[in-house]
């Protein structure tokens, strides 16, 4: 029997040989991480970077490492900060409108406050900088993936649920037999998401500048900060090269296989016509060492099967009403008071550090990068929906461009911002203006990829209908296309205006050399006081962005993405 | 081996209660009084709305009651019970587990080891007829194959007492059919430990198939109405006169209007009278159907589990339709018999205009619901009112969901009578007519 024979000790085959060095490999990140970690260093010194373009895989496994740490932390904190949410009612009152706010925060915003804070944790050590690098990515990445793995422990179905209950599985069982299996398709889209938003943030967060020192770890991010003070195009050109290289690894060996294996978790019972298809899974299935490496979860789960106590088969005692109504009446009565207190410290603080005239002038300046967020997703919306809908409604053409726009949603945008500040210089442009494209350079292939999604999507019965009452240009477009789209490019739209906001810091003050081109616009605010190491404004200009960007999501966005999903949705 | 006079499952007094949106109980399952003895199978028929999934979960230990006693051999229920299994009308299967491990599941729960858990996996999985699917996922099962998963995965924990929430409802006839007889043929070799089944049907030619007793549940709220035993003897023919005669004894029983609790006769339709979910074509075409049933004595009628039977309308919609014609005053219901009105005669007959104009005539005076729609749309000078504003009312004596679903069906039978129009995307009835 098949069973039986797979426990026996399986002898390396043809794969394993490819296979092997590959695992080998990846040991040896990892002891590359922790050596790069415990480098001697004081403020104010600098770390050398080098500009030989020969430095650059280094740099690159560097700043590759730095990513896979911060999805690996996010990954931990997802499953403890979600499962709490999720299981426990009064950690629900307070984490999820948490989430929601530390959603909205601008990641660039805080880094010169973590770095300072990191640095003191770690004094004379570059742990201290690593990590709030580290860190920048992980909260980058983290509220979404949270977010995702919260929704499905709170939407299980119901009936999976009973049985789970009614055949008793312990909590253990239950979380990785029923909650976590189902949480994995909205998790990993998350993840995936994150990652890819995440290689811009590790790439700026490489190289800031502190109160007019310039704080740097050795990495791709730092590279092209050192091409941008030494104006050397070359260097940055060998840069983006490398990054070109560096995602495509990273989709070929990381994204593709781990969404085909992934596969399984979806929910709908129905066989589905497309399957996503991984080479290095197919290839890693065809070799002994896999068969090895998954004996380990299993022996594993069968000791946890046997040492964990069975659940207890009774229900929970429930809270008598009113014993609820106390604990109710307390956690609100503690909430309620420090609510105030933080208002009232509030109260007290802004006006000590800030005149009104300073505040009124922040906020018109968030009015100015709004209107400038507000614009760009529109002009790329004129542009990329009527574009994503003809490659939508082409299948060939779909399969081509959907890959090339995810890709190029991963690759870090700033890495191209020398280029366009050298344009701005050399015709002398308006920098208000043309500074503006570089905050939605990296996030308008999200509008991309999500319209081409919902266009290939639209059902054939739909267009074949279209076609015989002989529905043509705009009467068509009206008609079907745009409606059939709206909820897609919505979607896609609030990723590019989420990140348009986060790229106002790096794209409002853009150099080249000695030159420095400064927009008008809270974004420019925030890197100027960080560069003059004015911490109290930093602070004010982070808040006062998170309350636009939250009041911007709550009025206008989420209403929009309601109403398409009540009127426009195509099932 | 327990004493044999002790029920496996005994209930007494059994209520249980929702509460509305403004806190108040909704009573489900009123005053339940019953049990499963051992070596029985007892089926437990009723209309949706009869409580009778909620008594099963209940039993099952998934929901507490909220009065009266619920005992399992003896023991008082307060969770999910050892030695019980349940079998789902979805299945229920987990579908990133494989077949085997889906069965294997129960056994982990109880810490059975690796090897002992894959034997007895796969004995249960050859018992049920599933051999060669172990490593299949379920998306790749038919739906009769998957709950045949369902099954292996509730035998495998040898379970004393079987649970079945309408298990052959999701199947196709001829499937379902197929999967009773392999249950029957199970239960009477004795091949496994089972000592009672309980099952949840609305099929009423499947209860008089399986049950060794019957319970018929009456709705508003939930409560025994009736046991017929039933003592014809296993493999039972469909096509035989006992079997006939007792399938329309139980038509007869299940009336399609519930029954008042107080004076036994049909609850009178009051503003929140949980109206039924039917279709307006459905309605039509029952009532051209009993059109051209005409008997000697120049009425219409015919016999609901004939009805059921040779038509189009299967048992599950069948009791709604009826309840629906019933309180439009298209047809009557007596004793498992429907008879048209002269109403519903008309009805029948009519041309679209005429059908609607009599459909909003009956609306208007049958439904008080309609009726104060239309009056507080008329009150008011903008001839517009929120949604919000009725489905509160509602909400005072039904369910959320109720509330919700008795709306949607007085908003798709007024925009048939055109007695008032909706707009969907702003939720607001109105007295506009879009096509002026």
């Amino acid at each position: 029997m098949k069973l039986a024979s797979s426990l026996a000790f399986p002898m390396p085959n043809r794969q394993d040989l490819i296979a092997i060095p590959l695992v080998l490999a990846v040991f040896f990140l990892i002891a590359h991480i922790s050596r790069g970690m415990a480098v001697p260093f004081h403020l104010g010194e600098s770390i050398a970077i080098s500009s030989s373009p020969w430095e650059l895989p280094e740099y690159a496994l560097d700043t590759v490492s730095r990513m896979l740490t911060a999805v690996v932390c996010s990954l931990a904190f997802t499953l403890g900060y979600a499962t709490l949410a999720a299981k426990n009612r009064y950690a629900e009152k307070i984490l999820v409108p948490l989430l929601d706010i530390l959603q909205s925060v601008p990641i660039l915003g805080y880094l010169s406050i973590t770095v300072t804070g990191f640095m003191a944790l770690f004094p004379g050590s570059l742990i201290g900088v690593q990590l709030a690098v580290v860190f920048a990515v992980f909260t980058s990445q983290v509220w979404n993936m949270t977010f995702a793995l919260y929704q499905g422990l709170t939407t299980l179905p119901k009936d999976l649920d009973e049985a789970a209950r009614l055949y008793r599985l312990n909590a253990w069982q239950r979380f990785w037999k029923l909650e976590l299996p189902f949480s994995v398709p909205g998790l990993l889209w998350n993840t995936m998401m994150s990652m890819s938003g995440g290689w811009f943030f590790v790439v700026a967060a490489e190289a800031i500048t502190v109160a007019g020192q310039t704080v740097a770890v050795p990495g791709i991010g730092s590279y092209i900060a050192l091409a941008i003070r030494n104006k050397d195009l070359g260097a940055i050109f060998w840069a983006i090269a490398t990054m070109v290289v560096v995602i495509f690894l990273y989709d070929f060996l990381l994204f593709r296989p781990i969404v085909a294996w992934a596969d399984k978790f979806k929910f709908e019972t129905s066989g589905d016509l497309q399957k996503p298809q991984s080479a290095v899974l197919d290839f890693l299935h065809r070799t002994r060492l896999m068969r090895l490496v998954v004996l380990l979860p299993r022996a594993l789960w069968e000791a946890s099967v046997r040492l964990l106590p069975p659940a207890s088969g009774q229900a929970r005692q429930r809270p008598s009403a009113g014993q609820k109504a106390w604990r109710d009446g307390l956690f609100y009565g503690v909430l309620a008071v420090l609510f105030l207190a933080a208002l009232w410290q509030l109260g007290l603080a802004i006006p000590r550090f800030f005149s009104w005239a300073e505040i009124g002038h922040v906020f018109y300046l968030g009015a100015v990068t709004a209107l400038r967020v507000f614009v760009l997703v529109l002009l790329s919306a004129l542009i990329w929906v009527p574009i994503g809908i003809k490659i939508g409604l082409n299948p060939r053409l779909t399969a081509q461009v959907q890959g090339l726009a995810q890709f190029l949603a991963a690759f870090p945008a700033n890495l191209l911002f020398p280029l366009v500040v050298v344009l701005i210089l050399t015709f002398h442009l308006n920098v208000n203006i043309w500074v503006s494209p570089l905050m939605i350079l990296g996030s308008q292939w999200y509008i991309v990829f999500n319209v081409i999604g919902a266009a290939a999507a639209l059902p054939g019965d739909l267009k074949e209908a279209a076609r015989s009452f002989g529905l043509r240009g705009w009467l068509l477009w009206k008609r079907l296309l745009l409606p059939g789209i709206f909820p897609g490019f919505v979607t896609g739209a609030i990723t590019a205006s989420g990140g348009a906001w986060n790229a106002s810091i790096v794209a409002e003050v853009v150099s080249w050399g000695s030159h420095t081109l400064v927009a008008t616009g809270l974004g420019a605010y925030i890197t100027l006081a960080t560069g003059s190491g004015q911490m109290e404004k930093v602070a004010l200009g982070i808040g006062v962005m998170s309350l636009y960007v939250i009041t911007v999501n709550r009025f206008f966005w989420r209403r929009l993405y309601r109403a398409a999903e009540r009127r426009f949705r195509l099932d | 081996m327990s004493n044999a006079t002790t029920p496996l499952f005994q209930l007494e007094q059994v209520r249980k209660t929702f509460k509305n949106a403004d806190g108040e109980d909704l009573v489900i399952l009123d005053d339940v009084q019953m049990e499963l003895r051992e070596g029985e199978i007892l089926v437990i028929v009723g209309r949706s709305g009869s409580g009778k999934s909620t008594l099963l979960r209940i039993l099952a230990g998934l929901m507490p009651a909220n009065g009266g006693s619920v005992r399992y051999q003896g023991k008082a229920v307060n969770g999910p019970v050892a030695g019980l299994a349940m079998v789902f009308q979805s299945f229920a299967l987990f579908p990133w587990l494989t077949v085997l491990q889906n069965v294997e599941l129960g056994l982990e729960a109880l810490r059975v080891p690796r090897k002992e858990r894959q034997e007895r996996a796969l004995r249960a999985i050859d018992l049920i007829g599933l051999d060669g699917f172990e490593s299949a996922y379920p998306r790749e099962l038919s739906g009769g194959m998957r709950q045949r998963v369902g099954f292996a995965r509730a035998l495998v924990i040898d379970p004393h007492c079987l649970l079945m929430d309408e298990p052959f409802s999701a199947l196709d006839v001829l499937t379902g059919e197929t999967l009773r007889t392999d249950l029957l043929d199970l239960w009477a070799e004795r091949k496994t430990a089972l000592r009672g089944i309980l099952l949840v049907s609305h099929n009423i030619e499947e209860a008089v198939l399986m049950a060794d007793r019957i319970l018929i549940f009456g709705s508003n709220p939930g409560r025994v109405r009736a046991e017929i035993p039933v003592t014809l003897p296993q493999p039972r023919d469909r096509e035989s006169q006992d079997f006939r005669n007792l399938v329309e004894q139980v038509y007869a029983m299940m009336t399609a209007r519930p029954i008042s609790k107080t004076d036994g006769k049909k609850e009178p339709v009051g503003l929140a009278y949980r109206l039924p979910h039917t279709s307006i074509n459905r309605m039509a075409g029952l009532l051209e159907a009993l059109a051209t049933l005409e008997k000697h004595d120049g009425t219409f009628r015919a016999n609901l589990s004939e009805l059921a039977g040779d038509t189009q309308f299967s048992v599950d919609d069948l009791f709604p339709l009826v309840e629906a014609l019933e309180i439009l005053g298209f047809a009557e219901s007596d004793a498992g018999e429907i008879s048209l009105t002269p109403a519903g005669r008309l009805f029948a007959e009519g041309s679209v205009q005429e059908r609607k104009g009599l459909f909003a005539r009956h609306l208007m005076e049958r439904v008080p619901l309609a009726a104060h729609i239309r009056a507080i749309l008329d009150e008011r000078p903008s001839h517009r009112a929120p949604a919000d504003r009725f489905l509160r009312e509602l909400e005072d004596q039904l369910s959320e969901d109720e509330a919700q679903t008795v709306l949607d069906t007085i908003i798709y039978w007024g925009r048939y009578a055109e007695i008032f129009a909706y707009e969907d995307n702003a939720a607001v009835f109105t007295l506009e007519d879009p096509g002026h």
